[in-house]
C-alpha cells in the first residue's frame, strides 16, 4: 500500500487532524489521496510510435453540508496545501451547520488482486506482442492498409481518511489491449476495431496467443463493413446481439436511474419508482462485484463497498444508484456508486457493470420474428439526453433482416430511442446473456470511469434508425 | 497563486539537463500549472465550490531516432530523478523510427507577441455568487422552469516549454467562463438546454441577466416536441452545432490521420472540396482570441492559414513527425487548430431560414456519429421545424445523416460569425441530408 505521507512535510497524525477539524460540523466528506501509475504503449502504421509512463499523485478535499460540496485539489501533499484547502471549504460552508455520519459499512471481500500490471511485463516483451500483432493481421489481408494496436496498463492506488482518522484502502489494477485495423479495396476504405481488458494482469489476455483473437474479431467486423450498403432510415424492428450492444442499457436507462438527476428530479424516471417501465421478463442490475471486471470495484471513491443492485425486477423500477450525498438528501442508503474520474473531481453516483440478464428465448426466434429491421452486431458508443430520456448508440456491425432472414450488411448508423418507453418495446429476451469484452470508458460531468455492460439477444419493436436510404 | 515563469523554467532546464546526463541525445519538456475556482448554483442557492491547483510536468527523450515519454504531477526533484531514469531507460529499448526528431531549428518561434490573453483581475467566490445570484434570478422567471444549474469559473494558467535546440518560451494565460443549464416542463414533456460564455478577459463576458435569459428562453421553446417522419430534406445548423462539423473537417485534415492514410480528404490537397463561396481560416494571433497561441506543443511558429480557399483545400494541419514522414514542413499545428472559422457567407441568418419553403433547424446533436475514414456522418438530433422563415414547432428523437464529402459540397453559410469559441462557424444550411423520424 503506498504511504502517502512518506515524502511529506506533513505526518499522518497532521493530516488527519486537519480532516477532523475540517470536517467536524459537518455532514459528510473526506480526503481522498491518490496515486496512479499508468502506462500507454502505442504501434501504428507500422512502428512503436508512443512508449509513455505517467504517474499522477494528488488529493482531494471534500466537504459535505446539506446540500452543498465543497471541494479543492491540489498536488502537493503538503501541510501548506491541505491547510489552504481546509480554509478553502470553511469559507464555503461557513453559513450551513451539519453533523457527520461515521457510518460507513464494511466488506472483507475483494474483487481483484493487489498487483501492478505494468511491472509484470517487460517492454521489450510487450513491444514484441505488438510488432507480432502487427504482422499477424498484415500477413492474413492483403487490402490491410493500417493496423494501430495499443496496451494501457494502470494501477491506482487510494486511500480514503474520514473524520475521526478512519482510513479505507484499495489497490486497482486496469489494462486494456486494443486493436483496429482499416482496409481498402477498390478505392472504399472501411475500418474495424476491437479490445479486451479487465482488473487483471496482461498475460490473462495475452497468453497462449490469445491476443489473435482480439485481432481476428477486428479483421472481421472491418471486412463486414467493406461490403455494407447504406443503411436504412426511419423506424423498424431491431434485433441487438449479447454483450457490448448493452451501451443501450447503459444509455436508455442506466443514466437516467443515476441518484443525482432523481434527486434534482431532472431525470425522465425521477417519479416512475415502482412502476413499470420495461417488458415483463426485462431485469436489469448494477454489479461492482464480478471478479477481475473492467467496471468492478472493492470499494467505491467514497469508501461503501460496492454491491449488486436490482435497478429493474420484471420490468418493474426497484432502485436508483446512489452515491453517500445522494442517498442521505433521498432518505436512503449508498448502493457503492460514488466514483470520480481521479483525485481532480468530485464524486459522482456512476455506473459499475450495468446487466440485462437472460430470458429463455434464442436469437434465431427473434430475427425469424421479423420481416423488415436490423440485426445489430457491434457499437461503437452512446449518448443520453437524460431529462427528454432521447438517448443514442451508434453501431459499427449490423445487418439487415427481411423476411425472418438475415441479409446483407449494412454501414455504421445512429440508433435513437426513448429510455422511459424503449425497454416496454423488447418482445423477447435471449438466454444468451454475455458479458461485453471489458474496454467501456462512460463520460458524465467531464469525467470518464471504467465501467462494463452486459445482456442477451434482444428484440426490440421499434427503433429509430439513422440511416440514410429512405 | 498560479507559479511564476521562473520556478517552470528551473523545473523544466533541470529535466534537460538531467535527461542529457542521464545519456538522452535530445530532449523537450513542458511544464504547466493551472489554479481553477469554480462555484456552482443550483435554484437560486450556493451548491458546490471546486478549487483545482494542478501541476504537471512531460517529457520527450531522444536517443537517436529512439523516443519516449512520460508525464507526471509530482514534481519534487526526487521523484522526476526516478521518471527521467525510467523515461531514458525505455527510450533505449524503443525500436528506432526515422522521423523521430525535434523540430527543425528555423521554424522555432523566434518571438513571444503579446496576444492580450491573461487579465490578472481575480474574482473571488463573492463575486462569483453575485454574478451568478444575477444568473439564476433571470433564468428562474417563467414558472416551467424547473431546475436551473449555472457555473462560474475563474481559470489561470502557466506554462513553460523548452527542448535541448534552445527553445524555452512560455505565457500566461486566463479564462472566465459562465454557463447555465436549465430545465422546463409542461404537461407533455421535459426539457434542458443552456448557455455559455467564455473569455480571456472578465470584463468581457456575457452579462449575468442577459445569458440567463437566453438559456431560459432556448430550453422553454423546445418544450412539447413533436416527431416527424422520414425524408430528405435541407436543415440548417445552429451555430454551436455548425463549428462541430468544422472541428470534424479539422481532424479530416491533421497530417496524422492523412500519413496514416486514414482520412476520406487524403491527398485532397488543390481539389474542390467545399461549395464555390468557403474560405477556411485559422487564425492564431487574435488579440483576446480563445485559441489564440505564438507557437504549437513543439514550439513550430504558428502563422495564420487560409486552408480552404473558394472551397479548394489548401493545406493540412502539419506537425513535425507527420510531416517528415509526408515530405512536408511542420505549420505549427501539433495539438491542433487555433482559432479556427468559416469565413461569413453572404446572406443573412433571417434570409438563409427563408431560403426553402421547410427545412429543419438543429440545435443539439447526440452521439459520436462522425467517421473520419469514410466520411460518414450519422448522429441524434434535436431542433425545430422551420416553414417559410418561421419556427413552427419544437422536433425531437430524430437522427440527421449524410457523408461529409457530398455536405460540404452543398453547405450555404449566414453572415453571422461571432467568436464565442475557439473554433466558429456562422448559421449553416446543408442541402441534400436524410432525416429518420417515424
Amino acid at each position: 500500500m503506498n504511504n502517502f505521507f512518506e515524502k511529506s512535510d506533513i505526518s499522518r497524525s497532521e493530516a488527519e487532524n486537519i480532516v477532523s477539524d475540517t470536517l467536524s460540523k459537518c455532514d459528510d466528506g473526506e480526503l481522498y489521496l491518490e496515486n496512479t501509475k499508468s502506462e500507454t504503449l502505442l504501434l501504428d502504421d507500422n512502428k512503436i510510435k508512443n512508449s509513455s509512463y505517467n504517474s499522477d499523485l494528488g488529493f482531494g478535499f471534500r466537504a459535505i453540508s446539506d446540500e452543498i460540496v465543497a471541494y479543492s485539489h491540489s498536488n502537493e501533499i503538503s501541510k501548506n496545501s491541505l491547510r489552504q484547502s481546509s480554509e478553502n471549504l470553511k469559507s464555503t460552508l461557513k453559513s450551513v451547520k451539519g453533523t457527520y455520519n461515521h457510518e460507513i459499512p464494511k466488506s472483507n471481500k475483494k474483487y481483484y488482486d493487489n498487483i501492478n500490471p505494468i511491472e509484470q511485463k517487460s517492454l521489450n516483451e510487450k513491444i514484441k506482442i505488438l510488432n507480432e500483432v502487427n504482422n499477424y493481421l498484415r500477413s492474413k489481408d492483403n487490402n490491410i492498409k493500417q493496423v494501430t494496436a495499443n496496451f494501457l496498463g494502470e494501477q491506482k492506488s487510494v486511500e480514503i481518511i474520514r473524520s475521526g482518522g478512519e482510513s479505507l484502502t484499495d489497490v486497482r489494477p486496469l489494462i486494456r489491449f486494443n486493436v483496429s485495423v482499416m482496409l481498402e479495396k477498390n478505392g472504399r476504405k472501411e475500418s474495424g476495431v476491437y479490445g479486451v481488458g479487465g482488473r487483471q494482469s496482461y498475460d490473462f489476455y495475452l497468453k497462449d496467443e490469445n491476443w489473435k483473437s482480439v485481432c481476428d474479431e477486428a479483421l472481421r467486423i472491418a471486412s463486414v463493413n467493406l461490403e455494407s450498403k447504406p443503411a436504412p432510415a426511419g423506424e423498424m424492428k431491431v434485433v441487438l446481439g449479447p454483450g457490448w450492444p448493452a451501451i443501450l442499457i447503459h444509455e436508455a436507462v442506466g443514466h437516467g436511474l443515476e441518484g443525482d438527476f432523481n434527486r434534482k428530479k431532472t431525470s425522465a424516471f425521477h417519479n416512475l419508482m415502482g412502476q413499470k417501465v420495461a417488458s415483463e421478463g426485462v431485469t436489469i442490475v448494477d454489479d461492482g462485484t464480478i471478479d477481475n471486471r473492467r467496471g468492478s470495484l472493492t470499494i467505491d471513491d467514497e469508501g461503501t463497498p460496492t454491491e449488486k443492485t436490482v435497478l429493474i425486477e420484471n420490468g418493474i423500477l426497484k432502485n436508483f444508484m446512489q452515491d453517500r450525498l445522494n442517498a442521505r438528501l433521498m432518505k436512503t442508503r449508498s448502493t457503492g456508486s460514488g466514483r470520480r474520474e481521479n483525485y481532480r473531481h468530485i464524486v459522482l453516483p456512476r455506473m459499475r457493470n450495468t446487466m440485462m440478464l437472460s430470458g429463455n428465448q434464442t436469437q434465431d426466434e427473434m430475427i425469424k420474428a421479423v420481416d423488415k429491421g436490423i440485426f445489430a452486431v457491434s457499437f461503437g458508443g452512446g449518448q443520453v439526453d437524460i431529462t427528454s430520456g432521447k438517448f443514442v448508440f451508434n453501431c459499427t456491425e449490423a445487418y439487415e433482416i427481411v423476411n425472418g432472414k438475415i441479409g446483407s450488411p449494412i454501414k455504421g448508423a445512429t440508433l435513437i430511442g426513448d429510455g422511459p418507453s424503449s425497454l416496454k418495446e423488447v418482445s423477447m429476451v435471449g438466454n444468451d446473456m454475455m458479458m461485453d469484452p471489458g474496454i467501456g470508458t462512460c463520460g458524465k460531468a467531464g469525467q470518464g470511469v471504467p465501467v462494463g455492460v452486459a445482456q442477451p439477444s434482444i428484440l426490440i419493436n421499434k427503433m429509430t434508425v439513422g440511416g440514410t436510404k429512405l | 497563486m498560479v507559479k511564476d515563469q521562473e520556478f517552470l523554467e528551473k523545473k523544466a532546464s533541470y529535466c534537460l539537463g538531467l535527461a542529457k546526463k542521464l545519456g538522452a541525445t535530445e530532449s523537450s519538456v513542458i511544464v504547466n500549472n493551472s489554479v481553477s475556482e469554480t462555484v456552482n448554483f443550483r435554484n437560486k442557492k450556493l451548491d458546490e465550490s471546486n478549487r483545482s491547483d494542478d501541476l504537471g510536468i512531460s517529457i520527450t527523450t531522444y536517443i537517436g531516432k529512439k523516443k519516449s515519454s512520460i508525464s507526471s504531477s509530482n514534481l519534487l526533484d526526487d521523484n522526476l530523478n526516478i521518471l527521467i531514469e525510467k523515461c531514458v531507460e525505455a527510450t533505449k529499448n524503443t525500436p528506432e523510427d526515422e522521423f523521430n526528431s525535434l523540430p527543425d531549428k528555423d521554424l522555432l518561434a523566434k518571438e513571444v507577441k503579446d496576444l492580450s490573453l491573461y487579465d490578472d483581475t481575480h474574482i473571488e467566490n463573492d463575486q462569483k455568487i453575485d454574478y451568478l445570484k444575477k444568473l439564476e434570478l433571470a433564468a428562474s422567471n417563467d414558472k416551467k422552469i424547473v431546475n436551473t444549474e449555472s457555473s462560474f469559473t475563474q481559470n489561470k494558467s502557466n506554462f513553460i516549454l523548452a527542448n535541448t535546440e534552445g527553445f524555452c518560451a512560455g505565457y500566461k494565460t486566463s479564462s472566465f467562463t459562465a454557463s447555465s443549464v436549465i430545465v422546463a416542463k409542461d404537461e407533455k414533456s421535459m426539457e434542458r438546454d443552456y448557455e455559455y460564455s467564455s473569455k480571456c478577459f472578465f470584463k468581457d463576458l456575457d452579462d449575468a441577466g442577459e445569458l440567463g435569459k437566453q438559456a431560459a428562453d432556448q430550453t422553454i421553446r423546445k418544450l412539447s416536441p413533436k416527431k416527424i417522419g422520414s425524408e430528405k430534406i435541407a436543415i440548417i445548423f445552429d451555430k454551436r452545432i455548425a463549428k462541430g462539423i468544422l472541428s470534424t473537417f479539422a481532424s479530416a485534415i491533421s497530417s496524422s490521420a492523412i500519413s496514416r492514410g486514414t482520412s476520406f480528404l487524403k491527398d485532397k490537397v488543390n481539389q474542390k472540396i467545399f461549395s464555390d463561396s468557403i474560405n477556411v481560416l485559422d487564425k492564431p494571433d487574435i488579440i483576446k482570441g480563445l485559441g489564440s497561441r505564438n507557437f504549437d506543443k513543439e514550439g513550430v511558429k504558428t502563422d495564420t492559414l487560409k486552408l480552404v480557399e473558394q472551397g479548394v483545400l489548401k493545406h493540412y494541419l502539419i506537425d513535425t513527425y507527420n510531416g517528415k514522414k509526408l515530405n512536408l514542413k511542420s505549420n505549427g499545428r501539433l495539438g491542433g487548430t487555433s482559432n479556427l472559422y468559416f469565413e461569413n457567407g453572404n446572406i443573412s441568418f433571417k434570409d438563409l431560414l427563408n431560403s426553402k419553403s421547410k427545412s429543419l433547424y438543429i440545435t443539439e446533436t447526440i452521439g459520436h456519429g462522425s467517421n473520419i475514414v469514410t466520411g460518414d456522418y450519422s448522429v441524434g438530433a434535436t431542433g425545430f421545424l422551420v416553414e417559410n422563415g418561421e419556427f413552427k414547432y419544437p422536433i425531437n428523437e430524430i437522427t440527421i445523416a449524410g457523408n461529409f464529402k457530398d455536405m460540404f459540397q452543398h453547405i450555404t453559410l449566414a453572415n453571422d460569425l461571432e467568436f464565442k469559441y475557439a473554433t466558429n462557424s456562422p448559421t449553416m444550411m446543408i442541402e441534400g441530408m436524410v432525416v429518420a423520424g417515424k
